[in-house]
């Protein structure tokens, strides 16, 4: 950057994003975040976004970083803004989202007094952030500002949060971006060990077996197309988390599905029967694993990860790789063309017919019938309406519906199914979809949503109306709080407590009405496309509540604690839960 | 199996706090930590004894090079580190005990602190297990209070302790 140049705390701050290349923010205004405000007042080429709580701006950012890649970025006032701005940085620091919070602080002179709107929100947040700065001096802005991207984006992504007292932002600096950060503690590893990779290599040539298990480090390492070269050189199966959903395109035939506690019968049985599990920025999640040493109990191990401190946190790794994924990913492909060169070949074939097999013998199962449409039927409609088309983004809640979405929704784009893993934030689809709007304006967003999620963030449907950020609610509307009833019913003897919602309450077409959205409301499967089709193309913010079989439950299903290949099934005929 | 950790710091705000978090929130246990500083103005060491498994003990060290204060972190390993504890022991000590006393402190170099008139203050300085044998010798006459400091150590000048890396495996 060239020569210094004198302005405030508080447009410093801005002057950092835009050095930073962030075109859109997310945040709410209040009294110690004032200059910050002013400053975007007096004109900035980021574009703030208005949300109407902190929380939703947090999980905007957390869409808007999962959809491009970019780190997100939210801005809140001090005390009860900073921490409405708690839950996504959980969020974040869960699934490993790149996130810059920018909050307000009181005055320095009025730190520790329990002053108005005072929270120590570096201290509340210290264990779910990658690191955060209270800032003393307001001429170490510029450097703290650029680390704050810094780590947020480097090694293994996560939140990180900015803390800046109202007299810095009002104290005069002179600003110079610096060209490079000095943190001497932060070394993530740039560089795996060439050997490491080798050994990776040879055992994923010499298995019969092998099966590569993605989660969300794939996305974030941004590795999907080394991906799918290492996976169709040497014929490898592929099974996604939940949080690695659209790193590897799901119509492949070396797509595999989903493992874990709602994956297909025919992907837990692929990722638990393989002999050797190579896991690529997965960490082995207990709604993954199911009973961790029942797992892949034949299988040897390689981890591929950024993050060193998961190998072996929960299984040990036999072969343990260490570094960008995409650069492991790339070597392991090009170990793999040299022992080709040597005429080595994959002996895969017999495994991927296997699975196929499986896959034929334990496909996905529902019943239609009965009084009401099947929530899945929903799913797969909005599946069929979207199948051609690769400028669709999903979001979604937490719950049964994030469940299904997962089962029906077929993501051939990367970063195009943006939901919440690790944390489980019920409400997360709403702003999330908003957030991934702005950073793909010419993509469809849909949100599939649960009534409960819904009523969780459905204020910041006034967000998107009002900023010109159109999203699609698919509202799999069943009246209840649907997965904590499946477990209540399975688990609880069917003795169901505090999970009734209804569907009428709110009435969520004229509650979307109401917020200048197009609202439709759904009750038979006759409707059911019409309604989605509009929806789709209605070029403004749509709710479709789609009101569906209230006792409708997720299978198959690993129940806590059992093995995963120990699933519950669909059970016809219809009406029984399981 | 107990693990001494010696951990330098940059030395700014919350860099000890965000150490102590992580062991919290990863549920390890401390059984002592001292900080203080070191011979560079801008570093201080963290000294950790912990009780865990060596599988734990790994995972603590490669969660604590993800901390960005967290400059370096080794293992001390007993027989190639030097360690210490300072411990300050009030005793009930009226004037028939004190020669008693007096003698048996000297076994263990203690010095003698403070002396009142029916207590004294010894100051021991020593491995941490020869303060625990010096306070269970005491222990008969009547300990009021007792503050340890924790123990501190570094690697011989002989051996090298095991610097775990910051990049990676």
């Amino acid at each position: 950057m060239s020569g210094s140049k004198k302005m405030l705390g508080a447009d410093a701050v801005l002057r950092s994003l835009e050095v930073e290349g962030v075109e859109t923010v997310f945040g709410i205004p209040g009294g110690a975040v004032l200059p910050i405000y002013d400053a975007f007042a007096r004109g900035s080429t980021v574009r703030h976004v208005l949300a109407r709580h902190e929380q939703g701006a947090g999980h905007m950012a957390q869409g808007l970083a999962r959809a491009s890649g970019k780190v997100g970025v939210a801005f809140a006032t001090s005390g009860p803004g900073a921490t409405n701005l708690v839950t996504p940085i959980a969020d974040a620091w869960m699934d490993s989202t790149p996130l810059v919070c920018v909050t307000g602080q009181v005055r320095s002179h009025l730190i520790g007094t329990d002053a108005f709107q005072e929270c120590d929100i570096t201290g509340v947040t210290m264990p779910i952030v990658k690191h955060s700065w209270l800032v003393q001096d307001v001429e170490e802005l510029p450097s703290i500002m650029k680390a704050a991207f810094h780590v947020a984006r480097t090694g293994r992504c996560g939140p990180v949060l900015v803390d800046i007292p109202r007299d810095i932002q009002e104290a005069e600096l002179s600003f110079k971006y610096p060209d490079s950060v000095d943190l001497p503690g932060w070394k993530p590893p740039t560089k795996a060990h060439p050997r490491q990779i080798r050994e990776a290599a040879s055992r994923i040539a010499n298995a019969d077996k092998p099966m590569l298990y993605v989660g969300g480090g794939t996305l974030n390492g941004d590795a999907m197309a080394e991906l799918l070269e290492l996976a169709e050189l040497w014929r490898l199966p592929v099974v996604t988390t939940l949080m690695g959903k659209s790193a590897f395109p799901e119509t492949h035939e070396l797509f595999m599905g989903w493992p874990g506690m709602h994956g297909p019968k025919w992907s837990n049985y692929a990722t638990n029967k393989c002999d050797l599990l190579v896991a690529v920025g997965s960490r082995f999640d207990d709604r993954v694993t199911g009973k961790l040493s029942a797992f892949a109990p034949g299988a040897d191990v390689i981890h591929l990860d950024i993050d060193s401190a998961e190998i072996g946190k929960l299984r040990h790794a036999d072969v343990p790789v260490v570094g960008p994924l995409k650069q492991i990913l790339h070597g392991i492909t090009a170990e793999l063309r040299k022992l080709h060169a040597t005429g080595a070949r994959t002996k895969t074939e017999p495994w991927l017919r296997q699975i196929a097999e499986w896959r034929e013998e334990f496909p996905l199962r529902y019943a239609k019938g009965g009084d009401f449409m099947k929530p899945q039927t929903v799913l797969e409609t909005l599946q069929a309406l979207t199948a051609d088309r690769d400028d669709v983004i999903f979001s979604t809640g937490v719950g049964q519906h994030q469940m299904w979405a997962m089962q029906y929704l077929l993501c051939n784009q990367p970063r195009t199914f943006i939901t919440s893993g690790g944390l489980g934030t019920m409400g997360f689809g709403i702003p999330s979809a908003i957030g991934a709007k702005a950073a793909r304006p010419d993509a469809t967003v849909v949100c599939v949503d649960g009534d409960g999620c819904f009523q969780m963030t459905c204020q910041e449907l006034a967000t998107a109306t009002l900023e010109q950020l159109p999203i699609v609610v698919v509202l799999v509307n069943n009246g209840y709080l649907g997965m904590v009833q499946q477990w209540q019913s399975l688990f609880f003897e069917d003795r169901l407590s505090q999970v009734h919602l209804t569907h009428q309450v709110p009435d969520y077409q004229a509650l979307a009405e109401a917020y200048g959205a197009a609202g439709f409301t759904v009750t038979s499967e006759g409707d059911l496309e019409g309604a989605l089709a509009e929806a789709l193309t209605c070029g403004r913010t749509a709710v479709v509540d789609c009101r569906v079989d209230p006792r409708e439950g997720v299978f198959p299903m690993i129940p806590t604690g059992a093995a995963a290949i120990d699933m519950l099934e669909f059970q016809d005929p219809q009406g029984a839960m399981a | 199996m107990k693990h001494t950790v010696s951990v330098l710091v940059e030395n700014k705000p919350g860099a000890l706090a965000r150490v102590s978090t992580m062991f919290a929130r990863r549920a390890f246990n401390i059984e002592s930590l001292s900080v203080g500083p070191t011979e560079r103005h801008d570093v201080s060491r963290i000294t950790l004894r912990v009780d865990c498994e060596r599988h734990s003990i790994e995972q603590i060290e490669k969660q604590m090079h993800k901390l960005v204060n967290v400059l370096r972190v080794s293992e001390l390993e007993p027989g190639e580190a030097v360690e210490r504890e300072l411990a300050l022991i009030k005793v009930h000590a009226p004037a028939d005990k004190r020669h008693e006393l007096v003698a048996l402190a000297e076994v263990f170099h203690a010095r003698v602190a403070d002396l009142g008139a029916d207590a004294l203050i010894f100051e021991v300085v020593g491995s941490p297990e020869e303060l625990d044998s010096f306070e269970e010798l005491v222990r008969p006459y009547g300990v009021k209070e007792m503050a340890r400091t924790g123990r501190i150590g570094l690697g011989r000048s002989s051996a090298t302790t095991t610097p775990l890396r910051k990049q990676h495996v």
